[in-house]
């Protein structure tokens, strides 16, 4: 099914967030207190690298594996929105340690109380989705 | 053969160097781009709220959920991951912190596992519990953590993968402005808010 690499791709991207511990409540305090370079250094590389693939596909025109145009749509500038919205997800991602990806794996960890946590979350995403209308963009 | 395989294995579940580890992740934006899609975790969210029956109530979630399909395997995939790498590739160790971190927790009244049978490293337990949501500081930050990041993640259109990564790796200023207010409220939380909620 065409489905399935998607979940192997994803299984993949587990174990990538296990090992290099971007999952660890702890690794994040250390982050923002700026104790270490191990965050900064995987995110900076993980962008480093990135770039490069981005600039390869744009560079010399490559289809995705399908045949179609692969989408690198600019986003819309705007300052209020991604300031706002950045910044309260940041506070979030300090309280719990996890941002969306971590919280999917800390649940195959084993971690229960994270489901809670996901919960919370699209909640958050609902309360968005209802007032955002009313919220500078 | 199988002493090979051994080894191999042993020498995959000791943690990754930073390098190795940014290289794969964005190798993964990159499988998913040439699978003509995007790298953005927190889209599930939005997702979830759809299948929900969301759309009948706001537009943000009006739209087919079943064209989501790939992102939410990816997710289920994730936590499988999530599985094999704790429990299938764990570590020697708990997650080794810097001495400074492990200090400023302390002071927090945190205490972060030196050896194995103390903790993993991944998940302070002491207050992330269940028994936490009976208290007001569990609700802060279990609740209403996961609250801020399920609103501010939409509001931004995107969290670390979709911005961070997959925004900053094609030079999108409204990305590093995401970026940047990230740092903002987690910086804030950490040095500022925090403190005082673990007082509680």
């Amino acid at each position: 099914m065409k489905l399935l690499k998607f979940l192997l791709l994803g299984i993949v991207f587990g174990v990538i967030m296990t090992k290099s511990e971007a999952v660890s409540w702890y690794r994040i305090q250390e982050m923002f207190h700026f104790q270490s370079f191990h965050m900064y250094g995987i995110i900076g590389s993980a962008v480093f690298f990135g770039a490069l693939y981005v600039a390869a596909i744009k560079r010399f025109q490559w289809k995705s594996w399908t045949g179609e145009s692969i989408q690198l749509s600019p986003k819309e500038m705007s300052i209020p929105r991604y300031l706002f919205g950045g910044t309260i997800f940041g506070l979030g991602w300090a309280m719990t340690g996890a941002c969306p990806g971590p919280m999917y794996t800390l649940v195959g960890h084993g971690y229960w109380i994270m489901l809670v946590v996901i919960a919370s979350a699209v909640v958050g995403t609902w309360t968005y989705g209802m007032i955002r209308h009313k919220l500078p963009h | 053969m199988q002493l090979v395989i051994e080894q191999i294995l042993s020498w995959i579940s000791q943690p990754w160097h930073w390098a190795f580890s940014g290289f794969m992740i964005a190798t993964t934006m990159f499988v998913l781009l040439m699978l003509n899609k995007s790298f953005g975790m927190s889209a599930n969210l939005r997702t979830m709220c759809s299948m929900m029956g969301g759309g009948k109530r706001a537009s943000l979630f009006d739209f087919d959920w079943k064209t989501q399909r790939w992102n939410l395997m990816f997710m289920v995939g994730t936590a499988i991951g999530g599985f094999v790498g704790a429990h299938l590739l764990a570590s020697p160790e708990p997650v080794q912190v810097s001495q400074a971190t492990v200090a400023t927790l302390a002071e927090m009244g945190i205490s972060t596992p030196q050896t194995l049978a103390e903790g993993r490293g991944f998940l302070p337990l002491q207050i992330f519990n269940f028994g936490a949501l009976a208290t007001l500081q569990g609700l802060i930050l279990i609740i209403g953590g996961g609250f801020l990041i399920g609103f501010g993640t939409r509001y931004a259109g995107g969290c670390t993968s979709g911005h961070a990564i997959s925004g900053l790796s094609n030079l999108q200023l409204p990305s590093l402005i995401a970026v940047i207010g990230f740092f903002i409220g987690g910086l804030a939380m950490s040095y500022f808010f925090l403190p005082m909620i673990l007082q509680l």
